[in-house]
């Protein structure tokens, strides 16, 4: 029986933040052992709670358990466990060198928490991108607001009720709602916003946030390219590019492969290539296949529909192509060299069609990359380690993969963020905890040993020795004070 | 107002240009540029005091001190270290990926804007360049109008000495920054006002620009007399240098207000008074070591803080005014109300009110009841007191028992929280500042595991499990079929 919904207007945002400042400033966040107990509560969650998760994200999306199971929870649990095991590390201060100017004194940077932070998150992995950020806001000793996405209904009612559940409702809250309710939150003032979606709506976000100076974290998207040569392991190649695309929530990924780059000579063999490891991995009637997520809802179907159906577009479908608008499913679908100009060229797809450009020569392909955006994600499959060089030096984007998809993303000892479009800010691992820390410079100095030279009136032999600390250079400062220079 | 957008779009299209050539990518072009900066201030140095002092007034060695020594040390150390800055941080990556790599590469945002302050018009313009320059930006500099003599000497000298088509000066006021922040910028630094800081901030958001904003607050200063009372001189020393030495009390991490114990107030400003006049003689305004107010409308505004009849009360000591000469005197309050405007907004000048307290421990309620300043600064030996302060207050940074200088170590971040600013720079952070970091992994195409990819079945769901929990030993067990896959 579901309880009614309690109104959340503009004075219960208000007292929303009230509260968890006073839970704040009374120190309820700061400790050690506050965090870490609220760690251990979302392991347990990740644990006692698996099979609920993958069945709000069937409900939701039509995950696949294994997906729900591995991207969502057990990635989750490794955050979790991670920060259990490092948060002594990473809350202890840094030492900081000083120098001859500074000197006698000492120095450190000491994190310490911003206070109450936002994390909105989004519909695509709802768990992962909602618990992932609070994991990096409570570490960090924060209090937090969630406001998951609507569109991922049954996730976030879950997520409502389990964090209510185990965690300290005093410092750690759940909004559910639509544009409204964000709206209502993005008027506050928060110490933190932390945002995952659009870039349109990053840019919303930013614009509020500018009003009280929060800093943000951005985690947006945008078009992630996959450049594919001719000298690569066509099969290992193909395998990784259907697994990350498809594999991975149905395309509707912020890493998702976009699109494909690779030259006019290899493109029918790695079209032939895909063709038959699409039906090794969902057989002949891609459409039944119970190993991929559906298309979230009927909007993104007929966004999706649209971008098929453009002129020029339409007739260059090579594979798939198929769609069950009931069921919200669209058949994985190639297509080949779609205009450059057409809609599925310009806005992040979001979904299982895969355009494949070819050009003359792969030297191209960095032409094609940098005439975009910055993408969050791009990709690289090759042998030639020139050419994987001069990819990660010149190709800019969020974080760059060469010979797979999207796995950077369970790698905690990277940061994950983009730039550009495609984001600020990063997380992961010790990211997630610096992204939501102040890093405090500390600096302790002696009240003994004063140098005259820094006070008024000011003389030349002043200015002189002033100089010489300036350059550090000890022989100088000798020499200016035995009045040798 | 056209011409002037035609030539920011002719200096984007330009600085683009010099960008995507590559050019500013190599090291030793960053390196040439830097030490080209180095050159202009050392073979500049009496224009740039000379500057300085029809701006604000500075005396030579303020300059060179808060100033010029402070860009030449930047410089010297981003000379020194940029190979080390430049070098990719390498990743230990878990056992399941192996044998896959990982490094992260700092790689420049592209074509940057850095909007610089009045107060301290050459450190703040150069020092800022200096990051984003370390970093292989391209870069254009706004200078502030209010120091018009500094800004020419910036517009004029950088073409002489730097690579013009990379690194660009423009001059103005607000009609010149709204058209820059019209136009798309991969990074923008700005040294100013949190008012001004949020106008950035907003227009920014509209190109999702990232954004280093170094605003101000009102910098508390606590004196736990009885715990440093043997070195009170000292003390009081630093304390006066710290508000009326640098630029007189216009700086963002000027000493702006005082806390101290009601018994011990009067000790502390009998001594104040005359380490005032032991630095700046009997009459300040001829000392020639006191800048003086940057322009009319901030005499203006400092005098209005005075007017409130109850803050004038307070004064005991200074608080004559001259409009013409932009002479505000060191000027001494014993507890103005805490609700007057002068402890309510950033004084950034030369007026210092001293808020006494029953206990000293009652300092840290006052600071928290205001906005989170750059800097607290605390004299006390009490390390108690110092533990609250650090755990119960937040700021950019906190400095026991001195003022200012935290401003000279470069192995410090220097930046604010909150009102006083979003990132940080000075030594290594100015060049991660300017930086993104790009993470790289490289996968191997020849180790490749079936249970990565579908149709699925329970044995990879097993696999994956333990792969991912980095429970290797059961992995190997399922493989080796001594495991029931779930």
């Amino acid at each position: 029986m579901a309880a009614a919904k309690k109104v959340f207007g503009a004075a219960e945002a208000s007292d929303l933040v009230n509260e968890l400042r006073r839970s704040f400033d009374d120190g309820v966040t700061r400790g050690y052992d506050w965090r870490i107990t609220q760690l251990k509560k979302l392991l347990v969650i990740c644990d006692n709670h698996e099979h609920d998760i993958v069945e709000a994200l069937r409900h939701d999306l039509g995950k696949p358990e294994l997906e729900s199971s591995v991207f969502e929870v057990a990635l989750l649990r490794n955050s979790c466990k991670l920060a259990l095991k490092q948060l002594k590390n990473w809350m202890a201060p840094d030492k900081a060198k000083t120098s001859l100017t500074t000197f006698p004194a000492s120095a450190e940077i000491v994190s310490e928490p911003l206070g109450v932070v936002l994390v909105i998150s989004a519909w695509n992995y709802p768990f992962l991108l909602s618990i992932d950020p609070v994991i990096g806001a409570i570490s960090a000793g924060n209090a937090v607001v969630l406001k998951p996405s609507e569109l991922a209904p049954a996730s976030s009612a879950l997520l409502a009720k389990l964090l209510e559940q185990y965690l300290d409702p005093s410092a750690v809250r759940v909004i559910e709602g639509n544009v409204n309710e964000t709206t209502l939150l993005l008027d506050q003032k928060w110490d933190k916003i932390f945002y995952t979606g659009s870039s349109k709506i990053g840019r919303v976000i930013m614009t509020a946030a500018a009003k009280h100076l929060t800093p943000v974290v951005l985690e947006l998207g945008g078009k992630s390219p996959v450049v594919v040569d001719s000298n690569t392991d066509l099969k290992v190649t193909v395998r990784r590019i259907i697994a990350g695309k498809w594999g991975c929530n149905n395309g509707q990924a912020c890493v998702s492969p976009d699109y494909i780059l690779t030259t006019k000579e290899f493109a029918p063999k790695l079209i032939d290539a895909m063709k038959h490891e699409l039906e090794t991995f969902y057989g002949k009637k891609p459409m039944d296949s119970k190993d991929m997520s559906r298309i979230v809802n009927s909007n993104h179907f007929d966004r999706l529909s649209k971008l098929l159906e453009e002129k020029d577009v339409s007739d260059k479908i090579v594979y798939g192509g198929d769609k069950d608008r009931e069921n919200l499913k669209i058949a994985p679908t190639i297509l080949l060299d779609v205009p450059l100009d057409s809609l599925i060229m310009s806005e992040e797809i979001f979904g299982p069609l895969l355009p494949i450009i070819t050009l003359n020569n792969l030297e191209e392909s960095f032409d094609v990359i940098h005439s975009r955006p910055k993408p969050l994600a791009a990709y690289l499959f090759t042998h030639n380690q020139k050419l994987k060089e001069r990819f990660a030096m010149t190709v800019s984007a969020g974080g760059i993969v060469v010979n797979d998809i999207a796995v950077h993303l369970a790698l905690h000892t990277l940061p994950f963020g983009g730039v550009g479009e495609s984001g600020m800010g990063a997380y992961h691992g010790k990211f997630s905890f610096d992204a939501f820390s102040h890093k405090k410079a500390v600096l302790y100095r002696s009240l003994f040993g004063d140098a005259p030279v820094r006070y008024p009136p000011y003389s030349r032999g002043k200015l002189r020795l002033l100089k010489a600390l300036v350059d550090s250079n000890i022989f100088n400062i000798f020499k200016v004070l035995l009045g040798l220079s | 107002m056209e011409a002037m957008k035609e030539t920011v779009e002719e200096s984007l299209r330009e600085m683009r240009d010099t960008f995507a050539s590559g050019r500013t990518r190599s090291l030793k072009w960053r390196k040439r540029q830097i030490t080209a900066i180095y050159e202009m201030v050392k073979d500049n140095e009496d224009k740039l005091c000379s500057v300085l002092f029809q701006d604000l007034g500075k005396h030579s060695t303020e300059a060179f001190r808060d100033e010029l020594g402070h860009v030449l040390r930047s410089a010297t150390v981003a000379i020194n270290c940029l190979d080390k800055w430049a070098v990719p941080k390498q990743s230990n990556l878990p056992l399941l990926f192996f044998p896959a790599k990982g490094k992260v590469i700092s790689e420049p945002y592209g074509t940057v804007l850095v909007l610089s302050s009045w107060n301290f018009p050459i450190s703040l313009s150069l020092d800022p360049l200096i990051g984003a320059i370390a970093a292989g930006n391209t870069v254009l500099l706004k200078s502030s109008e209010l120091s018009p003599n500094a800004s020419a000497f910036l517009a004029k000298t950088i073409p002489a000495y730097l690579d013009n088509k990379a690194i660009k000066v423009i001059e103005g006021g607000p009609d010149v920054a709204t058209i820059l922040l019209q136009h798309q910028w991969d990074k923008i630094f700005f040294t100013g006002s949190p008012k001004i800081g949020r106008i950035i901030m907003a227009a920014a958001a509209q190109h999702l620009t990232p954004v280093t904003l170094e605003l101000g607050g009102k910098c508390p200063t606590i004196v736990d007399y009885p715990t440093i009372s043997k070195n009170i001189k000292s003390v009081v020393k630093r304390i006066t240098g710290g508000k009326w030495g640098s630029c007189s009390g216009q700086a963002c991490i000027s000493v702006d207000y005082v806390l101290i114990e009601k018994s011990f107030a009067s000790s502390l400003i009998d001594m104040l008074k005359p380490t005032i006049r032991s630095f700046f003689g009997e009459n300040p305004k001829e000392s020639g070591c006191l800048s003086r107010i940057v322009s009319k409308q901030h005499v203006q505004r400092l005098s209005r803080l005075l007017n409130d009849p109850r803050v004038r009360a307070s004064i005991v000591y200074g608080g004559s005014i001259d409009e013409e000469n932009l002479y505000v005197e060191p000027t001494i309050l014993l507890d103005p109300p805490l609700d007057s405007e002068i402890m309510n907004e950033e004084i950034f000048g030369p007026i210092l009110p001293i808020i006494t307290v029953r206990d000293i421990q009652d300092s840290i309620g006052i600071i928290k009841s205001k906005a989170k300043p750059l800097a607290i600064y605390a004299f006390t030996n009490d390390e108690n007191l110092k533990t609250r302060i650090l755990s119960e207050t937040s700021s950019g940074s906190v400095t026991f028992n001195d003022v200012m200088i935290q401003y000279m170590c470069d192995a410090l971040p220097f930046g604010g929280v909150g009102e006083s600013g979003i990132g940080r720079y000075h030594g290594k952070y100015s060049f991660d500042c300017f930086s993104h970091e790009k993470a790289i992994m490289e996968g191997s195409l020849a180790m490749d595991l079936e249970a990565r990819y579908p149709p699925w079945n329970s044995f990879k769901l097993s696999f994956i499990r333990l792969a991912f929990s980095e429970a290797y030993f059961k992995l190997l067990l399922l493989m080796l079929g001594l495991k029931r896959s779930k």
